[in-house]
């Protein structure tokens, strides 16, 4: 809590303006809600027939948990090779080029300006530009059906969170005192040895939190697939509302899975970070404190706030 | 190239953007205001409402928020944003349940950057103003809000991009923005796919970049050098 930045500890006047204060919260609250509800329930949402098919597996079976299957294997897949992706990006712009104009040094400039200009621009872009873009690719070339909304959606968020966890590494990267790099150097590790062995595995476990983190967001993009027709938790599973008209239903359901999932996680992200912090292990001081769920506070990173 | 301008109306597209963003950042920012009060208040049920909010709605896909504004405020519940008398019913409603969708989501951000905000201030701040005798309503306008806001805007203008970034989910309920450009573009004439993709693509990058840049140099500028 940041009572202490902003309240003294309450004496027994405050403590009874508090208590008021929050009654008559309490009742605006609950006014709300009485009024939210009442405003379904006048228009029908909470008839039985409505929440029936929940309670029967057929609707589990044939819509809810296919739906979940394909947003979890998109989210899966997009996971693993971000992961991959970034680590890889985050090492060529890490490369320290020498300042001589060799030959080799004005290549390896070139491949770090090209993978700075790639990084910088798949952020820019709106990851669901990006799924649209591959989609229309995919179609023109006869790829639309089948697993080209899979791969659309696979590809958008790769493209975009690759970048992202690039930029969370290097961050973490940053973070790490400078006699890491020298100690690494001093040993006689080439400085590709130094960056895989003694940088990266230290700077990974720093932003361990920040990364489970972005499991979040990508998990939550994923709905981002039903605009290319991926058969994620939304697009399979508003059919089954066509019959009951319970489209208000189906849609508390998925936010609840949604919330449920997401919350689980943001909790393992919170948890990791106490562990690590008890342990010591990071060199540096270790992810961005604050809400995990929340946006990256990590310098240069805006991540965690895709749809 | 021109064809592009002329059948797929690119211009009226990103102008629907440029204020999709505009009145979404407005409306979460007095949303995220309110509900970044409430987590932040010493009274217990206030913080809960607070942090509900938050967490609902940050573990909610956009999508699926932008898709209840138009299947159950409006199809379901029948609250309409506009005059159905209008001939551009349609094209409004749509648009401001968009709006409503992009705030509610938008608001959890806002809120959490203005969280980040107060974190930047020292303890000793808040413990000075009330050494002077200022009530709590005082200390919070004179001395913790601005400090607050200052730190915020760096996380603010990460928000305000990602908002920018974000509105292209309105094309899920057809509101015609610069993505649902692209997406008729993709079933109506393939071959001018990557055009289109490089000139919506390019407007998104002149929206973010000068956004990016300005709260950066803004930031650095209002920071409380402590």
């Amino acid at each position: 809590m940041s009572a202490s930045v902003l309240f003294d500890a309450p004496g027994p006047k405050a403590r009874r303006r508090s208590a008021l204060l929050g009654i008559a919260g309490g009742v605006i609250f609950a006014v709300i809600m009485a009024l939210v509800i009442w405003k379904l329930a006048d228009k029908n949402q909470f008839a039985s027939y409505k929440w029936k098919p929940f309670a029967e597996w057929s609707t589990w079976k044939n819509y809810i948990l296919p739906g979940l299957w394909g947003t979890v294997k998109a989210a899966i897949l997009a996971i693993l090779i971000s992961v991959v992706f970034g680590a890889v990006l985050a090492m060529l712009r890490l490369i320290d080029v020498p300042k001589s104009n060799s030959s080799t040094a004005i290549a390896l400039r070139a491949v770090t300006w090209i993978v700075t200009a790639w990084v910088e621009l798949t952020r820019a872009l709106p990851v669901l530009l990006m799924m649209l873009f591959i989609f229309g690719w995919l179609t023109a070339h006869g790829q639309g059906s089948g697993s080209g909304p899979l791969i659309a959606t696979v590809a958008g968020l790769v493209f975009y969170n690759s970048s992202v966890m690039c930029e969370v590494i290097r961050s973490g990267v940053d973070q790490l005192p400078k006699g890491q790099s020298e100690a690494g150097r001093s040993i006689g590790l080439t400085e590709g040895q130094t960056v895989r062995q003694i940088l990266l595995p230290q700077a990974i476990t720093a932003m361990l939190p920040s990364l489970i983190s972005q499991v979040i967001v990508i998990l939550k993009d994923t709905a981002l697939g039903y605009n290319v027709l991926y058969g994620e938790l939304l697009y399979r599973s508003k059919p089954a509302t066509s019959l009951n008209g319970n489209i208000f239903a189906m849609l508390v359901v998925i936010a609840a899975i949604y919330i449920l999932l997401n919350y689980a996680i943001s909790k393992l992200a919170t948890w990791v970070e106490r562990r690590l912090q008890a342990r010591g292990r990071t060199a540096g001081p270790a992810a961005p404190a604050g809400d995990p769920a929340g946006p990256t506070n990590a310098p240069g990173v805006a991540t965690g706030e895709a749809a | 190239m021109s064809s592009l301008f002329s059948d797929y109306q690119i211009w009226t597209a990103l102008w629907a953007t440029i204020r999709l963003t505009f009145f979404s950042a407005i409306g979460s920012l007095i949303v995220g205001t309110i509900v970044a009060t409430l987590r932040l208040s010493p009274v217990g049920i206030l913080r809960f409402v607070g942090t509900s909010y938050v967490n609902i709605f940050r573990n909610t896909p956009l999508t699926l928020i932008i898709l209840s504004c138009s299947f159950v405020l409006y199809i379901q519940l029948g609250i309409s944003l506009a005059d159905s008398s209008d001939r551009a019913f349609a094209d409004i409603n749509g648009f401001r349940l968009a709006v409503v969708g992009l705030t509610v989501y938008h608001a959890t951000y806002v809120c959490e950057a203005l969280r980040s905000g107060f974190n930047t201030i020292p303890l000793g701040q808040a413990e000075a103003a009330r050494s002077i005798g200022l009530t709590f309503s005082q200390t919070m306008r004179e001395v913790i809000l601005p400090q607050a806001f200052r730190g915020a805007v760096v996380p603010l203008g990460n928000t305000l991009i990602a908002l920018t970034k974000n509105t292209t989910v309105a094309v899920t309920i057809s509101v015609t923005e610069l993505s649902a450009v692209l997406k008729t573009v993709t079933e109506r004439d393939p071959g001018l796919l990557n055009m289109a993709f490089l000139v919506v693509g390019a407007f998104f990058v002149i929206l973010t970049l000068p956004m990016g840049v300005a709260t950066g140099w803004l930031g650095k500028r209002v920071a409380v050098k402590r």
